[in-house]
C-alpha cells in the first residue's frame, strides 16, 4: 500500500543534535535471551512500571517456569511481573535497582536451570472477552508502555467506550539520539508488529491507524511498509520529519493529526490515542501468542568497540550486554535512556528492566563534562526550542528560587524532561535537573500535605466518636433509669408513698436498680443447671454434692466475722 | 450647623445600617487564621506542644496565647512557614518542647503483645488495630509517629522506627554548582 498524499502538521520548538544511530544498526538484533545465553542469575525487580508495587507470589526456594507470573499486580494502576527464564527463586530481597538514586527496591532473585522451560501458553480470544477481562489480561501479561515511561498499557486500551476512537497512533518515531531499538525491531519484526496494531485497532474500535516514523529510518519505514501491505487492513505508515522530539506522545499527535492536547487534557478526550511500537509487539505475543512480557530490545551504544540491539531478558544484569559490545577502557559511565533524556546508572551490576530502551556509555570523549554554569541572561533561546510551549526560563528561575507554587502557574507539570532548553542554554544551565528538583520537591510535599489532612480527619473523627460515646452512654443510663423508676412507681403506687424530694429519688431509682439486678442473677443461678450433669451416676451426684458442701463450709469459714450490731 | 449635624448622623446611621447588615449577613463561619495555622501544622496530634492537638496549638497560637516555634515534628521549615503566615520573627525551636527528628513509625512486636488495646484508647488518629486479648498492629500509612502509643504499653512492645528513603520517595536534589579550580592563566 503506496502512502497517500498528506498534509502534516508542526510542533513549535525541538532541536536537531548530532543522531549518532548507524554504528548500533549495522548488525541485526543479537538475541541473549537465548538458553546458552542466560545469565546464571537473573534480578527481577518487582516494580517496574507506573502504579502500585506488585505483590511477590513466589516463596524462595520455589521452582518457576518462564512466563510465570512471580509477582501480581497491586490494584489497577500495577502491571504484574514474571519469571524470564526457568529456574529456582532463590532469594526475595532488596536489590538495587536502574534508578539515579542508587536506591534498592524489593526484587526476585533468579537461579536460572538453562534449560529456559516455557510455561504452557495459550492465546487469548479478545473477540469473546468482555473489556474488563481484556484489561485484567493484560494487566496479569504485565504489558506496559516500552517507549519509556512504562505506563500500564491495559489503562490505555480501554474497550469500553463507546463508537471506539477516532485515531489510533503507532509510535515509531524514536527521536533521541544513540537509541536504536525500535529502529531494529520494525526492522526485523514488522509483521508482528502490524498484527500487534490490528490487535489494537479490534480493541479500541479506531476509526484510522497512522503509523509514524521519523525520516531517518528508510530501512524501518521499508518494512513497516511491506508489512501494513501484508495485513490487508488500512493501516497508514506516516513518515515524519526527523527533529527532536518528534517521538513525545503530545508532539507526535501534533504533527500527525494536527491536535495540541491542552493542559491538564489527556489524547484520550480527542479521541487519539498514542502506543509504543514494541507495545504493539508486546500485545501480539501477549493476546496472539499468550506469551507475557518478559524480554525487549535494549540498545547499547555510546563508548563501545561494537554498538548494537540486544533482545534482553528482564532481569539480566547489564554488565552482561555490555560485555558483548566489547567497550572502551575510558568509559566512566553509564546512562539508561539516550543523552538527552537519559539518567545515570549507580552500577554496572544493576538489571535490566521494563523501561530501559538503551544502555549508554559515556566518557569525557564523548560526553565532555558541562561547562560551569553561568546566570541566564534571559536570552530566551530556551523558549523558542520548548517542544511544550512553556517558558523554560521562567520555570527555572521560580524552580532555582523554590517558588513551586508560581512554578506550577507556568505548568511545570507540562515539562516533558526533552532536555532542548539545556540543550541550547548558552550558559550551560542544567534546565531539566531543576525541573526535576521542583517537580519531585512538589509532589513529596503534596503527598505529605494529603496524609496530613487524612490525620487530620481522623483525629476529628475520632474526638466527635468519644464525644458521641459519651452522650449515648448517658442516654442509654438515663433511658434505663426512667424505665426502672417507672416500673417501681407502679409496683409501689398502692403500698408506699412515694418520697418526693428529687434526691431520694435518684437513690431510690438506684437501689431498685440494684435490687433488680441481684434478683435477676439470683433467678439465673437458680435456673441454671450445668449441662454436663444431665447424665450422671447416683454415684457422682453424690460426689458433686459432697464437694459443694465442701465449699459451701469454706465459704462460710472465710466471710468476715463481723460484729452482731454491724 | 443643624444641617451638617443631620448629614451627617444620616450617613453614620446609613452606613451603619450597611456594616450591621453585611457582619451578618457575611459572617464568617469560624477563624480563618486558625485553619491557615492549621493547615501549616503537621498534624501528628502528638501534643508536644503542651496542647490537646494540632488544632488547640493553631487556636492558641491564633489567640496569640502560644509561641510558634512549639511544634517539633513541623521544624524549622514548619516554624518558617508560621513566621511568614503571621508577620512574627522566626524563632529556633523551643528545646523544652522537643527535638525535631526524622520522620518515624511505631511498629508492635507482635510476639510480645498482649492485646491489652491500651495503645489503642491512646492513638489519637485511629491507626492501631486490634481487640481485646487479640494480637494489635499499626497501619504504618496512617501513623503519624506521635509516639503517644509508647508510654502506655505495659510490655514495652512498641517502638519507633525510622522511615528510610525509598525509589519511591526519593527526591532529586537541587542542581549544585560544582566548583573547578580556575585555569591557570599566564
Amino acid at each position: 500500500m503506496t502512502t497517500p498524499l498528506r498534509s502534516l502538521f508542526d510542533f513549535n520548538g525541538g532541536v536537531k543534535p548530532d543522531y549518532h544511530k548507524d554504528a548500533s544498526t549495522r548488525l541485526s538484533i543479537g538475541v541473549l535471551s537465548a538458553p546458552t545465553e542466560v545469565p546464571t542469575e537473573l534480578v527481577i525487580p518487582l516494580h517496574q512500571s507506573i502504579g502500585g508495587t506488585p505483590r511477590p507470589i513466589v516463596a524462595v526456594g520455589e521452582q518457576v517456569k518462564k512466563g510465570q507470573r512471580i509477582g501480581d499486580a497491586d490494584g489497577d494502576v500495577s502491571s504484574a511481573v514474571h519469571a524470564s527464564t526457568s529456574g529456582t527463586v532463590s532469594a526475595i530481597e532488596m536489590r538495587r535497582m536502574p534508578h539515579p538514586s542508587g536506591l534498592s527496591s524489593l526484587c526476585v532473585v533468579l537461579e536460572t536451570d538453562g534449560r529456559d522451560e516455557w510455561i504452557a501458553c495459550q492465546a487469548f480470544d479478545h473477540k469473546l472477552a468482555t473489556p474488563q477481562e481484556i484489561r485484567d489480561y493484560l494487566r496479569d501479561c504485565g504489558v506496559v508502555g516500552l517507549g519509556g515511561a512504562v505506563f500500564p498499557t491495559h489503562l490505555k486500551l480501554n474497550a469500553d467506550r463507546q463508537g471506539g476512537i477516532e485515531t489510533l497512533i503507532i509510535n515509531g518515531a524514536e527521536c533521541e539520539p544513540y537509541i536504536t531499538c525500535d529502529d531494529m525491531l520494525m526492522r526485523e519484526r514488522a509483521n508482528d508488529i502490524v498484527r500487534g496494531v490490528v490487535l489494537m485497532r479490534e480493541i479500541l474500535g479506531a476509526k484510522q491507524v497512522r503509523i509514524g516514523i521519523e525520516d531517518n529510518k528508510p530501512e524501518a519505514i521499508a518494512a513497516m511498509q511491506v508489512a501494513v501491505g501484508d495485513c490487508g487492513d488500512d493501516l497508514q505508515v506516516v513518515v515524519v520529519p526527523t527533529r527532536y522530539p518528534a517521538g513525545g506522545a503530545k508532539q507526535l499527535i501534533r504533527v500527525i493529526t494536527g491536535i495540541e492536547v491542552p493542559h491538564g487534557k489527556r489524547s484520550i478526550d480527542y479521541d487519539v490515542q498514542c502506543f509504543n511500537v514494541a507495545t504493539a509487539l508486546a500485545i501480539y505475543e501477549a493476546i496472539g501468542l499468550g506469551r507475557p512480557l518478559i524480554s525487549r530490545i535494549v540498545t547499547v551504544a555510546g563508548n563501545v568497540d561494537a554498538p548494537r540491539n540486544f533482545d534482553v531478558l528482564i532481569g539480566t544484569p547489564i554488565k552482561k550486554i555490555i560485555a558483548a559490545c566489547s567497550p572502551l577502557p575510558d568509559t566512566n559511565r553509564l546512562i539508561m535512556g539516550g543523552p538527552m533524556m537519559g539518567v545515570e546508572m549507580p552500577g554496572d551490576e544493576v538489571p535490566v528492566v521494563k523501561a530501559t530502551n538503551c544502555i549508554l556509555l559515556g566518557s569525557n570523549k564523548i560526553f565532555p563534562p558541562p561547562a560551569p554554569e553561568m546566570p541566564c541572561i534571559r536570552c530566551g533561546e530556551c523558549a523558542l526550542a520548548c517542544p511544550a510551549d512553556l517558558q523554560p526560563l521562567e520555570l527555572y528561575w521560580f524552580s532555582r528560587a523554590k517558588i513551586f507554587g508560581k512554578a506550577q502557574e507556568y505548568h511545570l507539570f507540562d515539562c516533558i524532561e526533552c532536555g532542548c532548553c539545556s540543550y541550547v542554554c548558552p550558559s550551560n544551565i542544567p534546565l531539566v535537573d531543576y525541573y526535576r528538583f521542583a517537580k519531585s520537591e512538589i509532589w513529596a510535599r503534596e503527598k505529605e500535605k494529603s496524609l496530613a489532612d487524612e490525620a487530620r480527619d481522623r483525629f476529628e473523627f475520632r474526638q466527635f466518636r468519644d464525644v458521641r460515646d459519651e452522650q449515648e452512654k448517658s442516654a442509654r443510663l438515663a433511658a434505663r433509669a426512667a424505665a426502672a423508676a417507672a416500673a417501681k412507681q407502679l409496683a409501689t403506687t398502692d403500698t408506699v408513698a412515694i418520697p418526693n424530694t428529687e434526691a431520694s429519688t435518684e437513690a431510690n431509682e438506684k437501689a431498685a436498680l440494684i435490687a433488680a439486678a441481684i434478683a435477676r442473677a439470683r433467678e439465673q443461678q437458680v435456673t441454671a443447671t450445668p449441662q454436663n450433669m444431665q447424665q450422671l451416676s447416683a454415684e457422682q451426684l453424690a460426689e458433686i454434692s459432697a464437694i459443694e458442701a465442701r465449699r459451701a463450709e469454706i465459704r462460710e469459714q472465710a466471710k468476715p466475722h463481723l460484729p452482731p450490731d454491724a | 450647623m443643624f444641617e451638617a449635624i443631620l448629614v451627617m448622623s444620616v450617613g453614620a446611621i446609613v452606613l451603619g445600617a450597611a456594616l450591621g447588615y453585611a457582619a451578618v449577613k457575611f459572617r464568617v463561619e469560624g477563624d480563618p487564621l486558625v485553619e491557615k495555622i492549621d493547615a501549616i501544622l503537621p498534624q501528628t496530634q502528638c501534643g508536644q506542644c503542651s496542647f490537646p492537638g494540632c488544632k488547640p496549638y493553631a487556636q492558641a497560637i491564633a489567640r496569640g496565647e502560644a509561641e510558634i516555634n512549639q511544634c517539633p515534628p513541623g521544624g524549622e521549615d514548619g516554624i518558617r512557614k508560621l513566621a511568614d503566615l503571621l508577620g512574627r520573627e522566626f524563632k529556633p525551636l523551643s528545646a523544652e518542647h522537643g527535638i525535631e527528628k526524622p520522620k518515624a513509625v511505631a511498629v508492635i512486636d507482635e510476639q510480645t503483645c498482649i492485646g491489652c488495646t491500651l495503645c489503642i484508647q491512646a492513638c489519637p488518629v485511629d491507626a492501631i488495630v486490634g481487640a481485646a486479648k487479640q494480637m494489635h498492629t499499626i497501619i504504618a500509612e496512617q501513623c503519624t509517629g506521635c509516639e503517644l502509643c509508647l508510654p502506655p504499653c505495659p510490655v514495652d512492645c512498641i517502638t519507633m522506627e525510622t522511615l528510610h528513603e525509598t525509589v519511591e520517595t526519593w527526591k532529586w536534589k537541587y542542581p549544585v554548582v560544582t566548583l573547578h579550580p580556575a585555569a591557570n592563566l599566564q
